[in-house]
Parts: C-alpha cells; sequence; structure tokens
C-alpha cells in the first residue's frame, strides 16, 4: 500500500495551482450569470412594456434578442429533459402505464406542433394575467412541443434495452431505484439522449421564428428575440434585417455547438457501449478546460458528494426485488379492468373533441379536410421523392470519399438546423415576379428544411460500407447501374429510411407555415389542410384549428403505420450491414 | 458442522411460463449445501439450468418451488454478502476501473474514504494496480475479468457466485486467472467462506472444486456428485487428475446415452419425437470430426477427452457435436469412447456431392423433426409451410428460444443435405430451391 495512496490522483501534483482553464471557466460562468439576470429581469415585467418597447430592426438590438431566444430554447431544453426522465421511466417501468404512455407518445410525436401554439398561448397569458411571464410561457412551451417526443422515446427504448448482466450486477450490488437510474439507466441511455437532444435543437429554431410573434384572432403577442425580429423584418420587407437575423442566428447555433453539444458528445464518449469502435474520439476544447481547471472540479465534488449522499438515504424500495418479471396470472383481471378504463377515457375524449368540433363546424367540412390532407399527402410524397432521387446519389458519392464527407456531414447538419421558414420570403417574392401557380410552387418551402435528413442520413450509411464490400465490387468490376443496385442502394437503405422518416413528419409540420407565405403585402396561399389550419388559427377559429390538427394527426399516424414503420423494418431485417 | 452451513437449498423447482399458458421445467429438485471453505462446482452442458440455479441462490430469481437459504434465513431478493462474478463480466463501461469496484460499497453507503480504501485494497490483491484509471473497454478479457473479481471481493461477501467466470477468455488468460484465484483462495487471502463455480469445462471443475455436481439436462436435475480430494496445485497431467476426468466423462455421457434411447424408441412412431431440442452445429464442425475421427491416429475410435483436447474443445463445443452425430448415426458413443458407423466411415471417404446426399438421407431418417417437416411438405399441393406452423408445434415442448434454435438447426441441416429449402423473406419451407 506504501505511496499508492495517491495513484488515481496524483496527475494532479505537477499542476501550477491556476491554470488558463481556470480564467476561461471564471469569464465563461460570469457571462451566463449576467445574460439570466437580464433576462430574468424581462421576466416579471407587465405585459405593457411590450407594447411600449417595439422590436426595432436595428441591428444593435440583436443580441440582446438572441440572448433571449437562446435562453427561451435553453428552458425548453431543460423542461423536455425533466418530461423525459420522468414520463419515459415511468412508461419503463410500470407496464400499465406503458399501455398508455408509449402510444401516447405516438401520436404526440405525430401532432402538429404550430397547430398547437394558438390553443395553448390562452391558457398560458391565464396563468400569468398581464405578465410578460404567461406570453414567455407559451413560447417555451410550443418550442418545448418541439423538442420533448424524440427524447422521451429514445430514452424509454434505452431503458428498455439496458443489457440484462448490467440490470443483475446491479440488483446484486443492491443498487436503489433512485441510484439505479442514476448509476446505470441514465449513462446508459447518455448518447442516444444526447444526439435526440441535438436534434431537437434544430427542430426547435424552426418553432422560435413561429412562436415569438403570435396572432391568435384578436391577441397579437410580440416577445423579443430573433423570431419577432424577423417577423417583422417580412412584415416590412427589409432584406438587411433578414440578413442581420441569419447572422445572428448563426452565432448562436455556433455557441451552442460548442459550448453545449460539442462538448456533451465529447464527454458522453464513455458511455458508448460497444467496446471498440475503430474511430477517433470526439474532441471538445470545452471539455478540455473543464477537465484541466481546478475550480471546475471543486465545484464538481460537492455535487458527486451530494449524489452519493442522495443515494444512501433513497429508499431502497422495490428494486431490489424482481425487476423482469412484471406479468403474473393474478393480475389479468386488474389488467383487463386497466385496458377498458383506459378504452372508455379514450372514448369520452374522442366524444368530446367531436362534439366541440361539430358545434362551430359543419359535417360535410370533415370530408373537405381530409381532401386537403389528400393535397398536403400528395406535396409530402412527391417532395420525398424528388428529394430522394436528387440525394441519395449525392449522398453515397460523398459518403464514400471519407475527406469530402468530413467537411459536408457538419454543413448538412447546420442546414438541417437552420430555420428554412428564414427563406420563405425570398421565395414569395420569385413566385409573385414570376406569376407562379402557388399550388405547386409553394410546396418546395415545405421540404427545404427536412430535406437534409435525408442527405446526413444517407452520407453516414454510405460511410459505414465496409471497405471490403467495396474491394469485392470493384474487384467483380461491379460498375454502373448494377453497383448501384447491388452494392451502395442496399447497403445505405436503412439510413435512407430513416432519414426519409424524419422528413417525411417535418414536412407535414412545416405545411402550415408552408402553405401560406407572406412577403410584406404579398399574401400567397396553396389548397392544403397546412393552410386551412394556418388561416383557422389567424382567424381564432379553435373548432377549425382542433379539426384540422386531428385530421393531420390521424394522417400522420395512418402513413406512419401502414408505410414508413413497415417499411423500416424491412430495411432493418434485410439490409442491415453486421 | 451443521453451524458451517453457508447456503442450504431444499428441494428447488424453477419454471418458465410458455406462451400456450403451459409451464416449462427448467429445474427440478435439486438438493445443496455449501460448508464454509468449499468450493462448489455446477457442472452441466447448457441448458441445464445451472446458471439458473445461480440466479436463485443469488436471489435474482424466485423458485416455483422449495426454498433457497442463506445462514439460516431464507433468499428473498438479494441478501447482502452474496457476489456474483459475470461470464460476460457485466462492467459498466461509463466507470473506470476504481470506480467500477467502488460502486458496490456506494451503494452500501459507506464513507467516501473507507470505500476509497477498500477498493485499492481490492485492486491490489487482484492485481490491478496501475490500472486504477482505466475504463473497461481499454482492458484485456483477461483485466476485465479481475475487475469483476475485484468488484465482487471488494463487499467482503461470504459466498462468491461465479458463472462461467473463464469461459469468454482464451485457453492462456483462463488458465493464470483461475490459477491466480486458487492462490490467493489457498493462502486465505480472499475475504469470502465459499464459492459456487458454475461451469461447463470439466478439467476447470476438476482443477478448482472440492465437491462437483453434476446436472442433467431438461430439466436440470443434480445425477451425480463427485468429491475431489486431490491436494491443490493440482497438476492436469497428474494420472489420478486424468482418472477423474475420464470418470466425469463417463458419467456425463452415459446420460446422454440414455437420452438417445429414449429418443430411439420414440423414433420408431412417426410423427412424434420432435421434441428433442436440437443445438445448432454448423455441418462444417460435423464434417470436421468425422474426418478427424477416420483419420491417424484414431482410425476411427477415439476416447472423448483425448479427441477433446486435440481438437482444443470444451464439453459445451464437443457434446452437441457428438451428440447430433449419434442422432444422425454417424457415431456411437459408449463409456467415454465416441466410435465411427459404418455410414460414418462412408460419409468421411465420400466426396461432396455424395456426403450431401449420406446426411440428408439419414436427416431426414433419423431426425424426426426433419422427417416431420419433409412429410408435411410432400402432402401439400403447392409444397410449402409456413415458419410459424412448426414453431407453434415445437413451443409446445420447448421455450420459444429454444424453438428458433431448433429450427434454425434443422433448417440449415436440411439445406446441407437438399432435404428442403427455406426463405427466411417469407418465412416459408418449400421443397424448391431456386434453379
Amino acid at each position: 500500500m506504501k505511496g499508492r495512496a495517491s495513484t488515481p490522483i496524483s496527475v494532479q501534483s505537477r499542476r501550477p495551482p491556476f491554470s488558463v482553464w481556470d480564467v476561461v471557466a471564471v469569464v465563461l460562468v460570469l457571462g451566463v450569470l449576467v445574460v439570466l439576470a437580464e433576462a430574468g429581469r424581462g421576466l416579471a415585467m407587465p405585459i405593457d412594456t411590450l407594447d411600449t418597447t417595439p422590436i426595432g430592426l436595428d441591428p444593435g438590438n440583436l443580441p440582446g434578442y438572441a440572448a433571449r431566444t437562446a435562453l427561451r430554447m435553453l428552458t425548453a431544453l431543460l423542461l423536455s429533459l425533466v418530461f423525459t426522465f420522468t414520463y419515459a421511466t415511468l412508461a419503463a417501468r410500470s407496464r400499465r402505464a406503458e399501455l398508455v404512455l408509449v402510444p401516447l407518445l405516438d401520436i404526440l410525436q405525430s401532432v402538429p406542433i404550430l397547430g398547437f401554439i394558438s390553443v395553448t398561448i390562452v391558457f398560458f397569458m391565464s396563468l400569468a394575467p398581464g405578465r410578460v411571464l404567461g406570453a414567455e410561457l407559451a413560447a417555451v412551451f410550443a418550442i418545448f412541443t418541439s423538442q420533448a417526443w424524440n427524447m422521451a422515446f429514445s430514452f424509454y427504448q434505452s431503458l428498455r434495452t439496458v443489457p440484462d448482466d448490467l440490470v443483475e450486477a446491479s440488483r446484486c450490488f443492491r443498487f436503489g431505484a433512485w441510484m439505479r437510474f442514476w448509476r446505470l439507466d441514465v449513462p446508459f441511455a447518455m448518447p442516444a439522449l444526447i444526439w435526440n437532444m441535438m436534434m431537437s435543437m434544430s427542430g426547435g429554431w424552426f418553432f422560435v421564428v413561429a412562436s415569438e410573434a403570435i396572432t391568435v384572432g384578436d391577441t397579437t403577442v410580440t416577445l423579443p428575440g430573433i423570431g419577432s425580429y424577423i417577423a417583422l423584418a417580412i412584415a416590412q420587407r427589409d432584406l438587411v434585417a433578414i440578413a442581420w437575423a441569419i447572422g445572428a442566428m448563426l452565432v448562436v447555433i455556433t455557441i451552442f455547438d460548442q459550448l453545449l453539444f460539442r462538448p456533451l458528445v465529447a464527454w458522453a464518449d464513455k458511455f458508448r457501449f460497444e467496446q471498440e469502435t475503430g474511430v477517433p474520439p470526439p474532441t471538445s476544447w470545452f471539455v478540455t478546460m473543464v477537465r484541466g481547471s481546478r475550480l471546475v472540479r471543486m465545484t464538481a465534488a460537492p455535487v458527486a458528494a451530494a449524489m452519493r449522499w442522495s443515494y444512501r438515504i433513497a429508499p431502497k424500495g422495490r428494486a431490489a426485488g424482481h425487476g423482469k418479471s412484471r406479468s403474473s396470472a393474478g393480475s389479468v383481471w386488474a389488467d383487463r379492468a386497466w385496458a377498458a378504463t383506459v378504452l372508455f377515457v379514450v372514448a369520452v375524449a374522442v366524444w368530446q373533441i367531436a362534439l366541440y368540433v361539430l358545434s362551430g363546424v359543419p359535417l360535410s367540412e370533415v370530408a373537405t379536410t381530409v381532401v386537403l390532407g389528400l393535397a398536403t399527402m400528395t406535396r409530402v410524397f412527391v417532395l420525398i421523392a424528388i428529394a430522394s432521387l436528387v440525394w441519395v446519389p449525392i449522398g453515397i458519392r460523398i459518403g464514400l470519399n471519407p475527406r469530402l464527407a468530413r467537411i459536408v456531414q457538419p454543413i448538412a447538419q447546420f442546414l438541417a438546423a437552420f430555420p428554412a421558414n428564414l427563406l420563405f420570403p425570398i421565395a414569395v417574392s420569385g413566385i409573385v415576379a414570376f406569376r407562379l401557380d402557388p399550388n405547386i410552387w409553394l410546396s418546395p418551402l415545405m421540404i427545404l428544411g427536412t430535406q437534409w435528413y435525408i442527405l446526413f442520413n444517407v452520407i453516414a450509411g454510405a460511410t459505414t460500407i465496409p471497405s471490403e464490400l467495396r474491394d469485392v465490387a470493384a474487384n467483380l468490376k461491379v460498375r454502373g447501374w448494377l453497383w448501384w443496385r447491388k452494392v451502395a442502394l442496399p447497403a445505405v437503405f436503412p439510413f435512407y429510411v430513416t432519414g426519409a422518416i424524419t422528413a417525411s413528419g417535418g414536412s407535414w409540420n412545416a405545411s402550415i407555415v408552408a402553405e401560406v407565405a407572406s412577403w410584406g403585402q404579398n399574401r400567397l396561399e396553396a389548397a392544403g389542410l397546412g393552410s386551412y389550419i394556418a388561416k383557422a388559427t389567424e382567424a381564432g377559429d379553435y373548432h377549425r384549428v382542433v379539426l384540422g390538427i386531428a385530421v393531420m394527426s390521424a394522417f400522420v399516424v395512418v402513413i406512419n403505420r401502414t408505410f414508413w414503420r413497415p417499411l423500416y423494418l424491412y430495411a432493418e431485417r434485410k439490409f442491415r450491414l453486421g | 458442522m451443521d453451524n458451517a452451513v453457508l447456503l442450504d437449498v431444499q428441494g428447488v423447482r424453477k419454471t418458465f411460463p410458455r406462451p400456450d399458458g403451459g409451464e416449462l421445467l427448467v429445474l427440478d429438485d435439486v438438493n445443496l449445501r455449501i460448508a464454509d471453505g468449499e468450493i462448489v462446482g455446477l457442472l452441466g452442458r447448457s441448458g441445464s439450468g445451472k446458471s439458473t440455479l445461480l440466479r436463485l441462490i443469488a436471489g435474482l430469481s424466485r423458485p416455483a418451488g422449495g426454498r433457497v437459504s442463506y445462514l439460516g434465513t431464507v433468499v428473498d431478493g438479494p441478501p447482502p454478502g452474496i457476489a456474483i462474478v459475470f461470464q460476460s463480466f457485466a462492467l459498466f463501461p461509463w466507470l473506470t476501473v476504481l470506480e467500477n469496484v467502488e460502486i458496490g460499497l456506494e451503494a452500501l453507503g459507506l464513507p467516501q474514504p473507507e470505500t476509497r480504501r477498500r477498493a485499492l485494497e481490492a485492486i491490489d490483491l487482484i492485481g490491478l494496480d496501475g490500472f486504477e484509471s482505466a475504463y473497461p473497454r481499454e482492458l484485456s478479457g483477461g483485466m476485465r475479468q479481475r475487475v469483476g473479481f475485484a468488484r465482487a471481493l471488494v463487499v467482503h461477501p461470504n459466498i462468491l457466485l461465479m458463472d462461467e467466470p473463464f469461459s469468454a477468455l482464451d485457453v492462456l488468460t483462463a488458465e493464470t486467472v483461475r490459477t491466480d484465484f486458487l492462490d490467493l483462495w489457498s493462502d486465505g487471502k480472499l475475504p469470502i467462506k465459499g464459492v459456487v463455480l458454475v461451469t461447463h469445462n470439466i478439467e476447470e471443475a476438476v482443477q478448482m472444486c472440492d465437491r462437483i455436481l453434476l446436472f442433467s439436462t431438461n430439466p436440470g436435475r443434480i445425477i451425480g456428485e463427485i468429491a475431489v480430494d486431490l491436494p491443490q496445485p493440482r497438476d492436469r497431467l497428474d494420472p489420478s487428475f486424468r482418472a477423474l476426468v475420464d470418470r466425469i466423462y463417463i458419467a456425463m455421457t452415459a446420460r446422454q446415452e440414455e437420452a438417445q434411447r429414449h429418443l430411439a424408441r420414440l423414433d420408431r412412431l412417426p410423427g412424434i419425437g420432435i421434441d428433442t431440442i436440437l443445438s445448432e452445429v454448423s455441418t462444417n464442425l460435423l464434417s470436421g470430426l468425422l474426418e478427424r475421427l477416420a483419420g491417424a491416429p484414431y482410425n476411427g475410435s477415439a476416447d472423448l477427452p483425448v479427441i477433446a483436447s486435440a481438437l482444443h474443445m470444451e464439453v459445451d463445443d464437443l457434446f452437441p457435436v457428438a451428440e447430433t452425430l449419434q442422432m444422425l448415426r454417424f457415431v456411437e458413443i459408449e463409456g467415454g469412447d465416441i466410435k465411427l458407423t459404418e455410414a460414418g466411415t462412408e460419409f468421411a471417404d465420400a466426396e461432396t456431392d455424395l456426403r450431401k446426399q449420406l446426411f440428408g438421407r439419414n436427416l431426414l431418417l433419423h431426425v424426426p423433426l426433419a422427417g416431420h417437416i419433409r412429410r408435411i411438405l410432400d402432402e401439400r399441393t403447392h409444397h410449402t409451410a409456413p415458419k410459424g406452423r412448426f414453431l407453434d408445434e415445437l413451443e409446445d415442448h420447448m421455450t420459444p428460444d429454444a424453438a428458433e434454435q431448433t429450427l434454425r438447426a434443422v433448417t440449415s441441416w436440411a439445406r446441407y443435405g437438399e432435404a428442403f429449402a427455406y426463405d427466411d423473406q417469407k418465412q416459408t419451407f418449400s421443397l424448391e430451391n431456386p434453379a
């Protein structure tokens, strides 16, 4: 034992008392505090201040706006995380809860979020009447609804696939439920969860633009932020201001990438479950700073101690019991009673929704919305097909060239994060100038932001084609169309399907803003379910909003169940390499 | 003696629910006592329920009948004082070696300084110094399993349960880790009182255990107990060591012959006898063993332990191959010897096409399930049948996993013997191969 007590920490003794990283850490912490204080002051203000200090297009305002927007997104992400940890854990732990929560999550994922906003804003305004806080809550909630579902789903799936031997080890060492959650479940789920957080954040930008400046009937709320700035710029046809806004957004996205996601990815690399991957581990200067800074370590130590203390005091509870044997013969009747209750509640809810809708909308209009839904569906499928024809060959080419892939991959991911609604004004002025048919030419806007999912998934797929397979193809002189048909396309197919599913879901959502677009006084409209919901929202006609959302959700759920999911399972079974 | 009993297993039964609502018996009437200072081996083939028994002892699952008691109290959930070493190591990949070892103590709620001190002691003891800050993925298999041992020992358990702890390691590494463990045990340096070792490796059992319990398969029962009185450290080449290994081989194959005779009886009645769980043995292994047996120095007959060590195969690898060959009537097994039959000799001498013919013929004649599938396909006008149909039939007799495995085994043999074809996309059996 001599001289060994310090082994794992001996590296520190040779360090100077303070490093450069300490200074960087202090500066960053102070910066965050200032931003938080500034934003917190804004929340308590009476709502009238929004009218007395209107949004200005002066680029000097942008840093402040950007900070407010970024803070909203972070808050929403935090709420999504809390939601994920509770909702998904409940679904994974209780069989009865699972019966309800998982299908519900599946449907929530399919509901067009943009339709939500108008319904919820009134509620949140009533929570904090006369305060900015209410409007802020509504905006945060809108962003939350765009972020939470896929995170919860990913966490749920991780919880269901925690390896048996690790579960047995943690039970054998008598972890309590609380300790198991933090030491086994969360670490195991971390890589997938972080990836989904990044996707959520990307998706969130789209909704920021739509959620900060909302008009519902005669209520208009304009919160200070990049979204409101853009809305004003569109109304005033100020292209320079739009360019400034895009610039500000780039900066914010870069900051998030450098200070949040890249560090998270680098840090989460240790939670990877596969033992070896040949890929060099991701790195981040921020993580280097955290690991190099003594201050950070000093702050982290009490947190770790507190967690250990919480494991000790947390009740051991049922975790020591028999986790996996979740069904027993005696509970069959209880299960049936539970299922009956759930069915009853669902039936009542459907009945209530139908009553509400029909009290304001004639029955014949339901048929109209279905026809409009078919129109939007045609657009989505045609656009996915066109985007696939364009991006699959390009993605494969890029993926097979590692150097090119390393450059293009982050760009594609950034483009997916970029809110495509910023580019709508340009499209609208083009359509007006050339007198094009909006029914056709507004459609591409739906896929503007979502096509990148196809591209970067295909690139990822092509990079995983083993070099041996490519060598064999070259050796056997498999070329031209035969090469595409037998080698490249099958190899990327599962990845392509994943990308296409995301793109399709995103496009349905985007239809609500894409089928009605305006630039100053020019207003264009395409016939479809998206424009139906958008118009009903503007008019404050909740009966039609609810009808539109319900029909669109039904479309998305049915298409997912009958088309995308079978296709995905088929692709997984037949084409997954290795 | 009685107060020194650490663990008492009495009349334990374990069943798993079948999809049709019935129950499948995996352990039946198991009695076992572990006294202070003993290493007891549970030796049996895969599927003999020995790992299931280990999980019952660890309190990870509950018996359907009988009881497990530890230090006089009935085990109901994982008791303190019993730790497991896993075959797959089961290390937390996101924790360093030190953190992995500490975590069991953290769960006990020990203060941080004591946790650190005891963890470092265990790491020291098990020979992991210098690896404290390494992550499991950076370690070799042998080092990972040492972490597994350190993590189990650090909580100072009374009983250490080992679930095939060396079988994921290569032969040489396994030997090193094994002897290191035995040295520590013999020197009394380990904070444990008794060990239960699950293994399918006969030599490992003889080398390590004071007592070996032999398990039968389907359902798992204890069919014999062999005391090992050889002094430690034991020499594998010592004649009395070899004699003991031979004795166990014979005991285990004797049980197998009995099962085979049982099967042969059913064989004569068409339509039944499909309830045997088949092992997925590759046809390459089957022909490989036949060729080896036919060639010098064996010339058609060999001692099982001898050919096993010549081929570097353990019981779990060798027995399924030998058993499948016996089922196909290519070999006979008696008293620890394996002999080529006439058909076996013919097969070993034949060229590829003839081999496939012989294999297909014997498969349809002697493997009831293959004959059954072929008969159904012959009877049907379009000569196809869905996989699910046979799966359902099999699941009346075995777990869904075993049914899948059995069907996979028979499919791969039928493909080799061209007895019938299978399309995995359509999940159907048929008589046609693509022309």
